[in-house]
């Protein structure tokens, strides 16, 4: 559905409180950074549809993200229904995640994926070396295509020998 | 038959498959790496089942004759080069598969769109592998091609047309699985079985229900917590 009018003062309100939520598997970046949260609309006196895409079709997350969404808007936005929805397109991409996102993943240890299109356009831009997070060294090596959850691949850092996860680049 | 029912149910049997190597794979990486791509097909039968009904009802009661999964994603796991010939066969499917889906209009489209991502992942896995095996040691040559050779007569099923899928040109899409497929396993010192492949006799039936013996014992275990406590939760 469209609406002419843009999101009113309230649902700008909720979507802050939405995305102020925290991503459960990798709790320094919220949902809004992460860039999963699409859409906040109130369909009536406390009645709030929020649209949520999953990152990778299987990902367990999404549940506790639909439940910590759930809480937070009747908690604190005074909403009484709360309704979640699942939408797969346009697909997801790693482009999503904001650059303070990035930051903070670098900083909490995870290297952060890299950027493959310019925000401004379409045009592809060549991936540079994924840099340890530890030392910020180019020279890293995969370990493992696949690692702790399937956001993330297993790499090792050549000059601080220390292994650390890189989340992969979907686009 | 519906479409919905027969993708949703290849996703759900091989994302069963790969679970079992939990506990069991080579190396630790490999756990990892499976249950993940298990994972991602657990998503997209998610998707697909709820399409056609409820996905609990339909995934854990119904009988064996309602599966409409092709034959090729039941087959017992075998060894790992055997798990890795048939991720080859499968992946490099339903990526171009689901590449042709998400082009069109239909109501796979956005899941389509969304899955042709994961599985380009996985498909890159198992074409690593084959290569690694396939040009490894005499031993692992020799398991990846039993595997590739073992699975074969499965592969001619996959491409038989699925109704309500207008958007596919299945002799298109047998060709280029047929082509990808042979350059990978030629670049892996492999080689492909003659016939049976769409062109001789292969098996097949599992999209009208009938299936290989080792698939009602797979569905048991996978059924029984589900039908042992109707409704349980954690």
């Amino acid at each position: 559905m469209v609406t002419d009018s843009g999101p009113t003062e309230l649902e700008q309100r909720l979507r802050e409180l939405a995305g102020g939520v925290p991503d459960p598997e990798l709790p320094v970046i919220s949902l809004a950074e992460l860039g999963v949260l699409r859409r906040v609309h109130v369909y009536g006196p406390g009645r709030v549809e929020v649209e949520l895409t999953p990152t990778y079709t299987g990902c367990p997350a999404i549940e506790a993200m639909t439940a910590d969404i759930q809480h937070v808007l009747r908690e604190q936005g005074g909403m009484e229904q709360v309704l979640v929805r699942t939408v797969l397109f346009p697909a997801w991409t790693t482009d999503d995640i904001t650059a303070e996102g990035r930051r903070k993943l670098a900083e909490h240890g995870v290297a952060p994926p890299r950027v493959s299109r310019e925000p401004a356009g379409p045009v592809p831009v060549e991936l540079g070396s994924i840099r340890c997070p530890n030392c910020g060294s180019g020279r890293t090596k995969l370990l493992s295509r696949f690692s702790s959850t399937a956001c993330k691949a297993l790499r090792r850092c050549e000059d601080c020998q220390e292994p650390f996860d890189h989340f992969k680049e979907l686009t | 038959m519906s479409a919905a029912l027969c993708l949703g149910d290849d996703a759900l049997v091989l994302s069963h498959r790969l679970g079992e190597w939990a506990g069991h794979a080579p190396v630790l990486e490999e756990e990892v790496a499976l249950a993940n791509i298990a994972l991602d097909l657990l998503g997209q039968a998610r998707v697909l089942l709820s399409l056609e009904g409820d996905e609990d009802e339909l995934a854990f009661r119904r009988e064996e004759r309602a599966f409409r999964n092709v034959q090729l994603v039941e087959q017992p796991n075998g060894d790992f080069a055997h798990t890795m010939a048939r991720q080859l066969y499968f992946s490099v499917y339903q990526e171009l598969l689901y590449e042709r889906l998400a082009a069109g209009e239909g109501p796979y489209a956005p899941l389509a769109g969304k899955a042709v991502k994961e599985v380009a992942y996985h498909r890159d896995h198992a074409e690593h592998w084959t290569l690694r095996l396939g040009d490894g040691t005499a031993e692992s040559h020799e398991r990846m091609q039993r595997g590739l050779d073992a699975l074969w007569r499965y592969t001619g099923e996959l491409f038989r047309p699925v109704e309500g899928l207008a958007e596919v040109d299945w002799a298109a899409l047998h060709g280029a699985w047929r082509s990808r497929v042979e350059d990978v396993v030629g670049r892996a010192t492999l080689t492909l079985p003659e016939g049976s492949d769409g062109s001789g006799w292969s098996a097949g039936g599992g999209r009208q229900g009938v299936h290989t013996e080792p698939f009602g014992r797979m569905i048991a275990e996978m059924q029984h917590l589900h039908r042992s406590h109707p409704g349980a939760t954690w």
